[in-house]
C-alpha cells in the first residue's frame, strides 16, 4: 500500500513519518510515533478519550485523518507537564480524585485545557459543556467538573 | 464526601482509624494525570500480529461448513484458527474450582448457540487485512429454532440450548436444577395473612461499557514462555483459565496486568487471552487481539437478566409474614459465572428483614442470548430492586410510611435469619433512620428510638418448623468441594435444614452471648473475632 510523507508539530517537536492512506491521527500517534497517552475508546468519535490540540483546537483524533494535520501542531497530553512539575490541571485532577480507572482522563484533561486556553474563569455549566464530549464510566463527572473549577480558580488567583 | 457518623455503634469501635476519613493519593494517580499508566495496549511490539474473530450471525444453528479457501489467499493473513486447533475447546470458567461442567468451547465447533459466538480466530499483519479476510469467511449454517425467554426455555419441548444442560437449567451438585430455601411454613401463613401481595419484576441485561474494551497482547518471551499484556480484572484466574485451555503448565505464561481501563464484572471472562496466546504459540510473534467497541457492547457478557416473582403476606400492623419467591437468572448459552449468582440470588432471600415464613427457588437458565456475566453485586442487585419495590407497595398496602415499614420488618442482631444463621452486625434500622435525618422525610418517635441491637432475638431467634417438599426428594450426593460449601465449623452443628412432618420444632438454637463490646462485632462476619 502507497505511503504518504507527513511532517508535523507533535507537543513542540517536529516529527515525520509515513502513513498509509486512511489512517487515522490516533493511530498515527500511538503506533508510528509511540505517543501511548490518546487512548482508543470507541473509534466513532463517541467517547472523546482520544481527544487532542490540534493548533490549540479540540479534536477526535480518532476522527481525523492523519493526513490532515501536515505543518499542524498537535497536542497530546504528554504536552501537559512542566518539566518535573505537573500542570495545574493534572494537579487539581490528582487532588480531587478526578481519576479512577485513569482512561478517561487523557481526553478529559485536554477537553479541559481547550476549556481553559480560551476561557480561563468558566462557569460550572461551561465546565459541564466543555467535557460534554467526554465520557467516563467509573470517577463520575462530579469530581471531573470541580477539578476542572479548581484548576481555573488557580489559575485566576496565580 | 464522605462522613464518618462515630456516634452510631460508637461503644463497639476500637477509635484508632488511620486512614478512613482521611484523604490519601491513590498509588496509581500520578499515572492516571499524566498518562503514563499502562494498560495492555499501550505495548508496541515488534513484528506484532492482530487477531479478529469471525462470529455466528445466528443465535442457534448447526455449522454445516466452514470455507476458509478464499481467507487463507487474503493479504496478510499468517494464520486461521479453528476450534480444532484449540487444546481443550470446552471449558467454564468456576472450573478451576469444581463448580460446573465444561460447557463452553473457545470457537464454537459443531455448533453456535448465540449471536455473536467466536467460530474462526484470524491473525493477520493489520487489523485491516484480519477483517478483509473475514469478509471472505463462508459458513453455512442451518439455522436451528430459538429461545430467549427464560421460563419459555423451562417449559418441556423447548429448543436445547447447551447440551451439557439438556434442561436449560444449570445442574448443583448433579443433582438439584435450582437454589432452594425453606424457612417455616410460607403457603399456611399466606392463607392467614392479612393482605397478601403478588408481583412480578423484570431486570433486563446491562453492559457495562468500559471506556478500555477487553482485549490482551500476547508475546513469545525469550526464555520459552509467553508475556501477556491484559485488560483482565482476575489475573491470576485468566492465567489458570489459560493453563486450562491451552494445556500448558500455568508457569507457561507472565500475566502483566493491573492497570485496567474500568471493568465492573465485564473484564473477568478470560475473552481474549487464549485465542491471542494461541495465535502467538502458532505463528511465532506478538499477537493483538482486542474488541471494538462494537464488539464490546454487542458481545462482550452483560449483567444478566433477571425475572422475580414475589408473593408476600403482610399483616393490618405491617409485619411481614411470608415472603415466597421464584427467580429465573438469565446466563445466556453458557454458565461462566451465572451458577454463581443464582446462588447469591438464593443467599440473599429474603432481603435484609426477619420474615418468620420464607420460601425460594431460584434458577440458573439457559438462553439462545449472549452469555452474562460478573457485574457489580449480580444477582443480589436484581433480587433487591424486586424486594425494595415490592416493599415500598406492602408499605402502601397496609397504609404505613415506607421508612417506618422498613425499620418495623428490618433484621435485629440475634434473629435467626432463614438460611439458619443468626444475624450479626445488622445495622439496616440505623441506615433507614440515618437516611431518613437526610432526606428531612419524618419519621415517629417510636422508630427514631428502634435500634438493631434491640428487641432482637428470643423468639425472633426460633427455627420454625418447616414443612418438607411434597414431591419425592432426591438423594443428596455426597457433599461437593467447592468454595460455596466449605461451611464454618459452627454451623455444622445446625439441625437438619428439613425435618421429617412428624418431628417436633426443633427448640430455638441457643444464642450464643450477645456481641460483646469492641471492634469484635465487625470482624465477626465469618464467626472469627479479631482477637
Amino acid at each position: 500500500m502507497a505511503k504518504t510523507a507527513l511532517q508535523f508539530r507533535h507537543n513542540g517537536s517536529d516529527v515525520a513519518i509515513f502513513v498509509d492512506g486512511g489512517t487515522n491521527l490516533l493511530v498515527a500517534l500511538r503506533e508510528l510515533i509511540g505517543d501511548m497517552t490518546p487512548k482508543f475508546g470507541c473509534g466513532q468519535g463517541g467517547c472523546g478519550t482520544c481527544s487532542v490540540l490540534i493548533d490549540g483546537e479540540l479534536h477526535l483524533s480518532c476522527l481525523t485523518l492523519a493526513e490532515t494535520v501536515a505543518g499542524r501542531s498537535v497536542e497530546t497530553l504528554d504536552s501537559l507537564k512542566q518539566g518535573p512539575n505537573l500542570h495545574p490541571l493534572q494537579r487539581a485532577f490528582a487532588d480531587n480524585f478526578a481519576a479512577q480507572c485513569g482512561y478517561c482522563t487523557p481526553g478529559m484533561l485536554m477537553a479541559a485545557k481547550a476549556l481553559l486556553d480560551r476561557n480561563p474563569s468558566p462557569s460550572r455549566a461551561e465546565v459541564v459543556e466543555a467535557i460534554s464530549g467526554n465520557i467516563c464510566r467509573c470517577t463520575g463527572y462530579e469530581p471531573i467538573i470541580n477539578a476542572i473549577l479548581a484548576a481555573s480558580g488557580g489559575r485566576a488567583s496565580a | 464526601m464522605l462522613e464518618l457518623r462515630k456516634d452510631i455503634f460508637a461503644d463497639e469501635r476500637d477509635d484508632n482509624l488511620k486512614e478512613i476519613g482521611k484523604g490519601t493519593q491513590r498509588q496509581d494517580m500520578l499515572g492516571h494525570v499524566t498518562g503514563t499508566s499502562s494498560y495492555f495496549n499501550d505495548h508496541k511490539l515488534q513484528g506484532m500480529l492482530h487477531l479478529k474473530v469471525v462470529r455466528s450471525t445466528h443465535s442457534h444453528a448447526r455449522i454445516r461448513r466452514i470455507d476458509t479457501a478464499d481467507a487463507d489467499r487474503s493479504a496478510g493473513v499468517r494464520r486461521i484458527i479453528r476450534g480444532s486447533d484449540v487444546p481443550r475447546n470446552l471449558n467454564t470458567l468456576l472450573s478451576l474450582i469444581n463448580f460446573g461442567k465444561d460447557d463452553e468451547p473457545s470457537l464454537a465447533v459443531d455448533k453456535v448457540r448465540y449471536k455473536g459466538e467466536p467460530i474462526l480466530a484470524i491473525v493477520a499483519d493489520s487489523e485491516r487485512e484480519a477483517f478483509e479476510a473475514i469478509a471472505k469467511v463462508r459458513i453455512d449454517y442451518e439455522p436451528l429454532p430459538t429461545v430467549f425467554d427464560v421460563e419459555d426455555a423451562l417449559k418441556p419441548g423447548a429448543p436445547v440450548v447447551n447440551e451439557t444442560y439438556p434442561k436449560n437449567a444449570f445442574i448443583y451438585h448433579d443433582v438439584y436444577d435450582h437454589q432452594k430455601l425453606r424457612f417455616g411454613d410460607a403457603d399456611a401463613a399466606l392463607a392467614t395473612a392479612d393482605h397478601v401481595l403478588e408481583q412480578r419484576y423484570q431486570m433486563s441485561p446491562i453492559e457495562h461499557a468500559p471506556t478500555e474494551t477487553n482485549g490482551s497482547i500476547a508475546a513469545p518471551d525469550t526464555n520459552g514462555r509467553y508475556v501477556v499484556y491484559t485488560s483482565t480484572q482476575a489475573l491470576f484466574f485468566s492465567v489458570d483459565t489459560c493453563a486450562k485451555i491451552l494445556d500448558v503448565p500455568s508457569n507457561t505464561f507472565h500475566f502483566i496486568g493491573g492497570t485496567v481501563g474500568g471493568g465492573f464484572g465485564g473484564k473477568v471472562d478470560t475473552l481474549t487471552e487464549p485465542l491471542c496466546i494461541l495465535g502467538a504459540m502458532l505463528t511465532g510473534r506478538p499477537v493483538r487481539y482486542v474488541f471494538g467497541r462494537e464488539e464490546e457492547m454487542q458481545y462482550g457478557p452483560p449483567r444478566g437478566a433477571e425475572r422475580i416473582y414475589i408473593k408476600d403476606g403482610v399483616m393490618r400492623d405491617g409485619r411481614v409474614v411470608a415472603r415466597k419467591i421464584r427467580a429465573y437468572f438469565d446466563s445466556g448459552a453458557y454458565t461462566r459465572l451465572s451458577s454463581y449468582a443464582a446462588v447469591k440470588c438464593a443467599a440473599h432471600l429474603p432481603g435484609p428483614y426477619t420474615i418468620p415464613n420464607v420460601y425460594g427457588d431460584v434458577y440458573c437458565v439457559f438462553t439462545n442470548r449472549t452469555p452474562a456475566t460478573a457485574m457489580r453485586g449480580f444477582g443480589v442487585t436484581a433480587m433487591d430492586f424486586a424486594i425494595e419495590c415490592q416493599m415500598d407497595k406492602l408499605a402502601n398496602l397496609v397504609g404505613m410510611d415506607p421508612m417506618e415499614f422498613r425499620i418495623l420488618n428490618a433484621y435485629r442482631d440475634g434473629d435467626m435469619k432463614a438460611h439458619r444463621r443468626e444475624a450479626k452486625n445488622t445495622a439496616l434500622i440505623e441506615c433507614v433512620q440515618v437516611a431518613a435525618e437526610k432526606a428531612k422525610w419524618p419519621i415517629r418517635d417510636e422508630f427514631k428510638r428502634a435500634s438493631s441491637r434491640k428487641d432482637g432475638g428470643g423468639s425472633r431467634a426460633a427455627i420454625p418448623r418447616t414443612p418438607a417438599d411434597t414431591h419425592a426428594r432426591t438423594i443428596a450426593p455426597a457433599q461437593q468441594r467447592t468454595t460455596y460449601d466449605r461451611l464454618p465449623a459452627a454451623a455444622l452443628h445446625e439441625p437438619p435444614r428439613e425435618p421429617p412432618p412428624p418431628a417436633p420444632p426443633p427448640p430455638p438454637s441457643p444464642r450464643p452471648a450477645s456481641p460483646s463490646h469492641g471492634a469484635g462485632r465487625f470482624s465477626s462476619v465469618f464467626g472469627t473475632r479479631r482477637r
